[in-house]
This record gives C-alpha cells, structure tokens and sequence, in this order.
C-alpha cells in the first residue's frame, strides 16, 4: 500500500484502535486535517483551545483507559499544549500528541509559527520525537504507543514536519509488528522471594495500615487490592488520585489520607506498625513533615516504577511490577499465612480507629439559611447513588468533591492531583463524555476555576455533550482565601473574585441551560431537576456560603496527627 | 548526609536530543555536573558518556533510577561503587620564555607528561592521569603563565571482565 505520510500517520492512528483525535488545526497539520477529511472511522473533536484539547484527550484516558490522541499545529498550538501536557505527565496518564513542525529546510531558521516542541516538552513528556523521515513515521508512532501505555504511563509527543506529511510524495506502509526499544526497559517481575516475604511482614502486622494511590487505579488493580484488603480485614485509606481503588462505601475504608484527609485515615497512618502502600509515591501532600510520617512503621512498597521507591520515605521492603501482577501473586503467598494475624491485636485497632471514627471529622455546621458547599457534594451524591463520572478543577470544591462523594469504582473520579491544574474539570469532563455517552458526567468546579477553560462550553454545544456543570460559587479563589486566613492573617490579597459573570446567562449564551441556586430549601429539587435533564448540558451557579473552609487540614510541616478539625461546635481543634 | 564524588557512565542512544534530555534531568532535579565527557563507541547506534557529580548515598540511588528511567538510556553504571580505573587528559599552553623551560621539561619528565607543541613563546603540553595529578601538575606551574587549559573530564572503566555494554 503506497500513502502519503499524512495517510501514514492516520492509518497508524486505527491500527492502534483509536476512536478519537482531539485537536486543532494550522498551517502545519492541514496535510494531515486534509488526509483526515471525510474519514469515518476516527471523529475529530474540535476544542476551542489546544489546553482544552489536551485536557479533554487527558479525560478520555483517565476514564477508559486507552491513550488520549491529540493534534496540534506548530508554535503556538504546541506551546498552548504545555499545561495540558505537564498535568498527565505528573498523574502518569497515557496520551499521544501529535504537533505539526515547520518543514524540515526551516528547521532552525525562526520560521513563522516555528518552536523547538521536543525542547519544550521534555521535562513534561515520557518521552518525544522529531520524525526526520517518511520511512520512519510508522516505527515512531509503534514506539510512542508502547512508550505512553506501559510502566508508568506517560504522554509522549510526536513532532512532525510538514513537508513530511505532503500528500504528492507517497512511500509503501506497513505497520510494523514490532519494535527495538532496547533502552526501555519493561517492568521487572518480582521473585517469589520476595512475594513470600512481602506476605510474612503483613501477617505479622499488630496495627496494620493499607495505603493506596492512582497506580491502583492507572494498574487497573482494584479488584486484586479489594480482594487482599477484604481477606485480611485491614483498614484502607486511598490517595486524592487513588479514590475509588478501594470501594468507599465500605467498612474498612477509612476515607482519604493526606493535607484534607479524614481524622481517622490519618491518625492510623501515624501509629501503624506495618504500612502497605500500593501504587502510591509518598507526595508531600499526603506525607506531611516526612521525618515524623509513620515514625513506627515497617513499610512495604509495591510501585511500576522503580524510581518511585525510596525516593521521599525510605522503605523496608519493595516489589516493582505491574501492581495488578504482584497484589495477584500475594493474594495467594498470603492465604497458607492467614492463621498467623494476631486477631485480638487486629481487634484491639481496630477498636482504636472505631474511636477515631467517632470525632465525626466530616461534619458541618448546617444552615438553612446559606448552602453549604458540603451539602451540595452530598445531595449530588444522593440524587446520582454515586454512579456518575466526577471530574473537577483545582481547589477547595475539589477537596469536597473529593471528601463527600463516595466513590465505589475506579476511574470515576478525575481531577488534577498532581499538578493542580485549574481549567481540567470542563474539558476533562469531556473526554469522559465522548467515552461514555450515556453515563452521567459531572464537573464539580469553582466560579475561578471555571472561567480558565470557558470556551470549552462551545465544543460541548457542537457534540452535544450533557454534562453536568456544578459551580460552587463562593465569590472567593476558597483555597487561596482559606490559606490567606490561616497563614497571612486574613490579608486576602488578589483571592477576592470581582467582576464575575453571570454564569446562567453566560451558558445559554453559548447555547446551554443554566440554572442558578441560591437558597438551601431549593437545592435538591432544583439539582435533581438539571440531573433530570438528560441530553442537555446544564450549568448551576450554586451561590455557597463564602468562607466555608476545607476540614480537617494538617498545615505544611506538620504530622499526621496534627490535624485541624472543623470549628464545629468547640474551636478550630488541634487533634 | 555526606556528599561523595560519583563517576557514573551510561550508554545511550545516539538519537536527536539523548544529551539534553540527560543534562535537562540534572537540571530539573538540582544534580550537579562537575563534569561531562560524550563520544561515540565501537557500536554507531550508542555514546558513551562519563560524568562526575558530588551528592550523597540517597541522591545518588534515586539519580541512578531516574536516569535508568530515560528512554534514550540503555544502561546506567556508578563507578565508584566498585573497582574500577579512571582518567583525564589535559592539554595545557604555557608561555614559556628561555629561562623558563628547563624548569617546565623538568616538571613534564617528572609527571611523565610530554609537550607536543612548540613556539618562540609558547609550549604546549599533554598529560594524562588521575584529576589529582592533573590539578597537582597544574599547580606546579607556579609562577608559569597559563595561557589555555583544556581537560577531558573524568573517564573511567570498571576493571577486570564486567563491562557496561553487556546489554541483555
Ligand atoms: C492554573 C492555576 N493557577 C493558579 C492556581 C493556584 N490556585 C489553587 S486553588 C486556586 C483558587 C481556585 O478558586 P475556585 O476555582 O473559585 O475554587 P474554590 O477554592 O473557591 O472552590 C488557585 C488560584 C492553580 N492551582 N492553577
Ligand atoms: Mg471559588
């Protein structure tokens, strides 16, 4: 089959299962826009920026697991890609992008739209490539596959000149079977050893603690770590990125760890003898002061990458592999072992942690007079039983999205946890959409937040996508306000929203329906009636009580059990 | 912790952009390079590089698997961590006048050094030896004015049968 390099990179694109490219076209891609036109295998998704776009693939994957695709032009359509590119790079989520590049005579010479994309890109991509041949465009896009979605997943960035993607100049194709990658190494398998060893020291646990993180979730692992959790009856807690690793609904589940994490995730965290972490790399936003995180623990380390283990807290014992692999093989190692728990110590914890429980670190002072920002994550989670997609911007309607719906499945809850990245929410939410068009998909989000990706509201017009738009609208960056309180002795500088729009109106401006609550008797009915409205996208400006603050909180440079409860009832609390 | 000098030696591939991602990851995660040396090796497809940083036992281990992580790297050594040989070659340029070149040949002969180039004015000199020779013979040269320096950077080779090119 003889194709045009342009034909090359599309017929790459359905050897590899993809179902959609998000994207934006220039000078630099118009070969390969031209290619794709009329193409009835792959949709095209038009964002209305690049981050969108790149947010949106960032979604698609988080959600469904297979590689997000993106095409951009060169100069400003890649570097508008940075942000979008830098936050799956820090959450490890699989993306290909594909970024058109001057001809390779102006290589170097300051063209018009030209940018050194692999220059700029590297610190934030897995890995990238400048194509220097046609011959060798196919071999490119196998490595890039395999690169992004194995080990630790990662974007990866392929940079192509245009005069390669010429449709006049065609070359025979063949999709190669296989590749070289000789320098990249795949995960190791670890020794039955090990394993065995691994098994012995969480038997032997008197005050056993199971941590977990986003590479459950990315290691498609949960059922292998609900089944291990369950068999050993210990206590779970999971990461901002590992929530619905482990059902949260469950028993032994003791909420999120972590800078908001619940009382007790937290105070088990401090006093347990053997910590079990899986999939999770120790982020200074979970650990807290590292030289007093679980000052008396043995920790055991399961990860795909080996530089994650001891890089942040030094570990007792490691097994590198693919979590899923390894959770399978101590499923087994520890069944002949199980006898050998220390029942009435288990039972002893968890009485200990029963107590904890009792501090009922998660209520609030309710109001029938303002909404509380809480009230509104719980009512959402009661009108859809917890079965929707949630994504979400950065802040403090993150952290209770992330606290008060209680996700029970894995890749239903998608947010920026690593780079914090304001903006996500709407156009993650629509790459959650497009793979699944008939599941309820929410973004929780910030009246700041929001107004970083807004344009977005334009592509979900076009593809008619009916997401669900939860604004809590507290008039305040919240938790920039809410550092400023704690830290700058209430100097609320540059945190205070002026000017804001008029969200309602904005959203039928651009064809939507939106809805604005105000009143707390009116909240149920009211976000039932937006659920209710199945093929629309709905956005409700939810007005929230202003100074509402994110509870507990262990402020930086403090342990786990130094907690700040909420003023419920007593004072600000010091656990 | 102790911060230690580490001679670490990768292979990598010879592709567009390998050096900088390397230098971008001593950048990006505050690792110095003292010093950095690049060239091909018998096979086309890969260089060899040697560099010397200073950082303690911790930093070092997780350098060696962030570099070991790099897609360009094929395989990651410490050299320090065992036996091994390491040298540096130094071309120096002296200006040299009459009175002061017996006094320079006396010094080659003792660091079994050589010059290899000579003007009216000036020697030049080769040497190679461990960086503690090289920087001893440097100042050795006292009140000799030093009109250009070059050094290699530190090279090294693990000794006996192992070698970093045994690529699985
Ligand atoms: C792109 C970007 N810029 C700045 C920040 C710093 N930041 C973190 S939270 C926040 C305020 C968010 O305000 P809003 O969206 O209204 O959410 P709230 O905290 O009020 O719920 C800011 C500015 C960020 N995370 N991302
Ligand atoms: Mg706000």
């Amino acid at each position: 089959m003889k194709l045009s390099g342009s034909q090359i990179i599309i017929e790459c694109l359905k050897k590899e299962g993809v179902e959609f490219i998000f994207g934006y076209p220039g000078g630099a891609v118009l070969h390969i826009y031209d290619a794709l036109f009329g193409d009835k295998k792959i949709k095209h998704v038009l964002t209305r920026h690049e981050q969108g776009a790149t947010h949106a693939a960032d979604g698609y994957a988080r959600a469904c697991g297979k590689p997000g695709v993106v095409l951009v032009t060169s100069g400003p359509g890649i570097t508008n890609c940075v942000t979008g590119l830098a936050t799956a790079h820090m959450d490890s989520v699989p993306m290909i992008i594909i970024s058109g590049q001057v001809s390779r005579e102006y290589v170097g010479s300051d063209a018009f739209q030209e940018a050194d994309a692999t220059g700029i890109t590297r610190p934030v991509t897995k890995h990238n490539f400048l194509v220097d041949s046609r011959e060798s465009i196919a071999e490119v896009f196998k490595k890039a596959f395999i690169i992004a979605t194995t080990g630790r997943p990662g974007p990866v960035l392929i940079d192509i000149p245009k005069d390669l993607t010429d449709p006049k100049t065609k070359i025979n194709f063949e999709y190669p079977k296989k590749v070289k990658l000789r320098s990249y190494k795949a995960p190791i398998s670890e020794s039955k050893l090990k394993i065995e060893e691994a098994a012995k020291l969480l038997v032997s646990a008197k005050k056993p603690m199971v941590y977990s993180g986003g590479g459950v979730i990315l290691g498609n692992a949960h059922k292998e770590l609900t089944t291990l959790v369950k068999t050993l009856g210990y206590p779970v807690t999971n990461t901002l990125m590992g929530l619905g690793g482990y059902p949260a609904t469950d028993n032994q589940f003791l909420g999120m760890l972590g800078m908001h994490g619940t009382y007790e995730a937290n105070m088990a965290m401090h006093d347990c003898d053997i910590l079990f972490a899986v999939g999770a790399r120790f982020d200074d936003r979970v650990t807290g002061d590292t030289s007093k995180f679980c000052p008396s623990a043995k920790i055991i380390h399961i990860d795909v990458d080996p530089s994650s283990i001891s890089k942040i807290i030094e570990v007792d014992l490691s097994l590198v592999g693919e979590t899923s692999n390894i959770l399978k093989d101590l499923n087994k190692a520890v069944k002949p072992h199980l006898k050998k728990i220390n029942k009435s110590a288990l039972k002893k914890w968890w009485t200990q942690i029963d107590k904890w429980r009792t501090k009922k670190c998660l209520s609030y002072k309710k109001s029938n007079k303002i909404i509380k920002p809480q009230s509104v994550i719980e009512t959402l989670y009661d009108i859809t039983k917890g079965n929707s997609y949630v994504t979400s911007d950065v802040g403090q309607h993150q952290m209770w999205a992330a606290q008060y719906y209680k996700f029970d499945k894995p890749n239903r809850w998608i947010n920026s946890g690593g780079l914090g990245t304001m903006g996500f929410g709407l156009p993650s939410a629509m790459g959650v959409q497009l793979a699944y068009p008939k599941s309820e998909v929410i973004c929780v989000t910030g009246e700041a937040s929001i107004l970083m990706c807004i344009q977005e509201l334009a592509t979900c017009l076009q593809y008619r996508l009916p997401i669900k738009i939860i604004n809590l609208n507290n008039r305040y960056m919240g938790m920039v306000r809410q550092w400023q309180e704690f830290f700058y002795e209430g100097r609320y500088a540059m945190s205070y929203m002026e000017a804001i729009p008029d969200f309602a109106q904005l959203a039928s401006s651009f064809g939507h329906v939106g809805m604005k609550i105000e009143k707390p008797s009116e909240l149920k009915t009211k976000l039932q009636e937006a659920m209710d409205l199945k093929d629309r996208l709905v956005f409700v400006d939810v007005i929230t009580d202003q100074e509402e603050n994110v509870y507990p909180m262990i402020k930086s440079g403090q342990a786990h059990n130094e907690m700040h409860l909420s003023p419920t009832g007593k004072d600000t609390e010091l656990a | 912790m102790d911060e230690k000098r580490h001679i670490i030696s990768l292979l990598v591939e010879n592709e567009f952009g390998s050096l900088s991602r390397i230098a971008g990851l001593f950048s990006a995660r505050g690792y110095n390079i003292h010093c950095l040396n690049v060239a091909p090796t018998n096979d086309v497809s890969i260089s060899r590089m040697t560099l010397v940083t200073f950082c303690n036992d911790q930093k070092i281990k997780q350098l060696a698997k962030q570099l070991d992580k790099l897609v360009d790297v094929v395989n990651v050594k410490d050299l320090t961590e065992e036996t091994h040989i390491e040298r540096e070659m130094l071309l120096l340029k002296l200006k040299c006048n009459k009175n002061q070149r017996d006094e320079v040949k006396r010094l080659v002969d003792i660091f079994r050094a050589r010059i290899i180039d000579v003007t009216d004015t000036t020697y030049t000199i080769e040497l190679t030896g461990v960086t503690e020779k090289i920087l001893a013979f440097i100042e050795s040269m006292g009140k000799i004015k030093i009109i250009e320096m070059v050094r290699s950077g530190t090279l090294g080779i693990s000794r006996g049968i192992d070698s970093l090119e045994n690529i699985k």
